[in-house]
């Protein structure tokens, strides 16, 4: 018994993926990315004598501006397009502002007043009381659409697949494109609904503050939706039962909410595993949604997340659909020619 | 009337072979049976036939678009779905304008237009294949290309889906329908036995049991092991220099063990 166990367990590949990857994903996301305290924090320092103060800062302090021309509105200007975490705002008295979109940034910053200028007036901006939930709730719409794009389309095309309806689909009048479409637009409105209750729940119940333009809201979220429902299909092109979905879903999902800077600040990361983050789309997107809701960013400060996600919504996406195509479009007369058409899988 | 027809496709998956130059013509108006045993390749013909994807070589002459109607192995039903929302699906998807008459009238050749609301996931396995065969004929095709619709089905189901066979042959479809069951494909106008990926034997099925070499008795004990297969309480068994038996003595079974012992013999 326990022989057999070992022989299915060492052919089953994605399980041993996920007992080996698994447990090295935690290790590493646990010993180099799980890190609250922050100890570099991107700061800019404006104002008169901008220089003189940024030099007497401690090292936490990563003077990434220094503009003695600055003024107080450019220093918020500069938090508002992620440019800096925390601003000093050089004069008397010095003010110093602090991203409150970064909860553990601004925290660790908040705990090291006493090595800014003396009689510094600390304001925190954007989410003054520091809630979580005004952090958590934009992140956590592009973790629910992950869930609902990836996990659920999925499991949706492979269940087509194990009924065997895919291929009765396939010698239907229906074209590719139909199928395709007819097969994803549920989903996707699945996921708007959901993406509109949440983000009223999140308004209404929970407080948090709109601040930013609806339609770059929109554009964040359509553009988003073509990468989860990509990978979402892309995963049923290679999965042949939902349990193989599922796991492979895991194996997408997980990483996401670990290194994506939604719990963890992406800043906190050792630089090893932070570069993983900026290869996810829930990075961008998390990124997107804070300057939107919290910040009221304007659609030029977010302008590289939005074109990151396009980018991999473009790839992911026809990617996708060209695989998903391949299964389906039936050959209906003529010549065969080797290599031309691929085998449905088993 | 159009013939259909494959020729000389073979069919490989990774490095295996699965069809071998195979050869086969299909007229409206008769059942084609595909027969083999398990890998010989039928489902892979079929397939073929279905107009699916694969990695072949080959001529194919297969309807347009729209007009082959397919029962793949695993089911085509749509379990979520009732009766009769998976015949509206049918009809939807053929762009059906009048299609309700003739869905009601196949449900009623198999029993299944009681159960017009039931999830197609509730119904029985014989009852999901003649659901699957109602909606392969719904949309009348040229082409029924049927895989094991009637495997592990009770000897009534299998009556209720040979009645719909034979109802879309009458009408002018051509049918081919792969079975393991020998005794099936001997109702069929045309027989093809699969062994391997390559054509054995194909023709009449009166043909093709006329064809065997030698003879093949009954026996009590066999003589010739190598050469004898278990048929109820006694023995077949072949001789490949034995007089020729009379006629009705030999039948498709038969002709199809001694097909594979031929090829094996012929392999070995």
């Amino acid at each position: 018994m326990i022989v057999k166990e070992f022989r299915q367990m060492r052919r089953d590949r994605r399980t041993v993926a996920l007992m080996v990857g698994l447990p090295v994903m935690l290790l590493i996301v646990f010993g180099y990315a799980a890190r609250f305290d922050v100890s570099d924090i991107a700061t800019a320092v404006v104002g008169p004598n901008a220089t003189v103060v940024a030099g007497g800062l401690p090292s936490t302090f990563d003077v990434v501006v220094t503009d003695p021309a600055g003024t107080k509105d450019q220093a918020v200007r500069l938090l508002t397009d992620s440019k800096a975490e925390v601003a000093i705002v050089t004069g008397s008295p010095p003010t110093v502002l602090v991203d409150g979109t970064q909860l553990f940034i601004a925290q660790s910053a908040l705990r090291r007043t006493d090595s800014l200028p003396a009689g510094a007036q600390v304001e925190v901006l954007f989410n003054p009381d520091l809630s979580t939930s005004a952090v958590m709730v934009p992140a956590l719409i592009g973790l629910i659409l992950l869930f609902v794009g990836t996990v659920i389309t999925s499991l949706g095309v492979v269940r087509e697949r194990e009924q065997g309806t895919l291929e009765q689909l396939a010698v239907t009048p229906l074209r590719s494109v139909d199928v395709i479409v007819g097969k994803i637009a549920p989903y996707f409105a699945v996921a708007v609904i959901d993406m509109t209750v949440i983000t009223t729940v999140g308004i209404l119940v929970f407080d948090v503050p709109f601040r930013g333009s609806v339609l770059l809201f929109a554009a964040f979220a359509l553009v988003y939706l073509f990468v989860v429902l990509g990978l979402g299909v892309l995963i049923s092109t290679v999965s042949k039962s939902q349990g193989e979905a599922i796991q492979l879903a895991i194996m997408v999902l997980l990483p996401q909410v670990m290194l994506s800077g939604m719990i963890f600040p992406l800043d906190s990361m050792a630089a090893g595993v932070r570069w993983i983050g900026y290869l996810l789309p829930l990075t961008y997107f998390v990124m997107g949604m804070r300057g939107v809701f919290l910040k009221g960013s304007s659609a030029g400060a977010l302008a590289w997340p939005l074109a990151i996600l396009g980018l991999m919504a473009a790839v992911i996406f026809v990617l996708a659909i060209l695989r998903f195509r391949r299964d389906l479009a039936p050959k209906q007369t003529g010549e065969i020619e080797p290599g031309e058409l691929e085998p449905l899988p088993a | 009337m159009t013939t259909w027809s494959v020729h000389d496709v073979t069919v490989c998956f990774g490095g295996t072979v699965a069809l071998s130059h195979v050869d086969m013509t299909i007229e409206p108006g008769a059942v084609h049976c595909v027969v083999g045993g398990d890998g010989a390749g039928k489902t892979t013909l079929l397939r073929v036939l279905a107009g699916l994807k694969l990695e072949a070589t080959g001529e194919v002459r297969l309807p347009p678009p729209g007009r082959t109607g397919y029962v793949p192995p695993a089911g085509g039903v749509f379990g979520d779905l009732s009766v009769e929302e998976n015949m509206e699906f049918i009809a939807a998807a053929y762009r059906l304008r009048s299609w309700r008459d003739l869905a009601k009238e196949l449900l009623t050749r198999v029993g299944l237009d009681q159960f017009p609301d039931r999830l197609a996931r509730e119904l029985s396995g014989g009852q999901r294949r003649k659901l699957a065969g109602s909606m392969a004929l719904l949309p009348e095709p040229a082409l029924l290309v049927l895989d094991e619709v009637t495997t592990g089905l009770d000897p009534v189901s299998r009556m209720d889906l040979w009645r719909l066979i034979a109802g879309a042959a009458a009408g002018g479809a051509a049918v081919v329908l792969a079975t393991s069951y020998l005794d099936e494909a001997e109702r069929a106008g045309e027989v093809l036995l699969l062994h391997q990926g390559r054509v054995l034997a194909s023709g009449a099925p009166a043909g093709i049991v006329a064809a065997v070499p030698g003879s093949v008795v009954g026996v009590d004990q066999p003589t010739d092991p190598e050469h004898a297969w278990r048929h109820g309480s006694r023995w077949r068994q072949w001789d490949p220099a034995g007089p020729a038996v009379p006629d009705g003595q030999v039948t498709l079974e038969d002709a199809a063990i001694v097909a594979e012992l031929v090829a094996n013999e012929a392999t070995s």
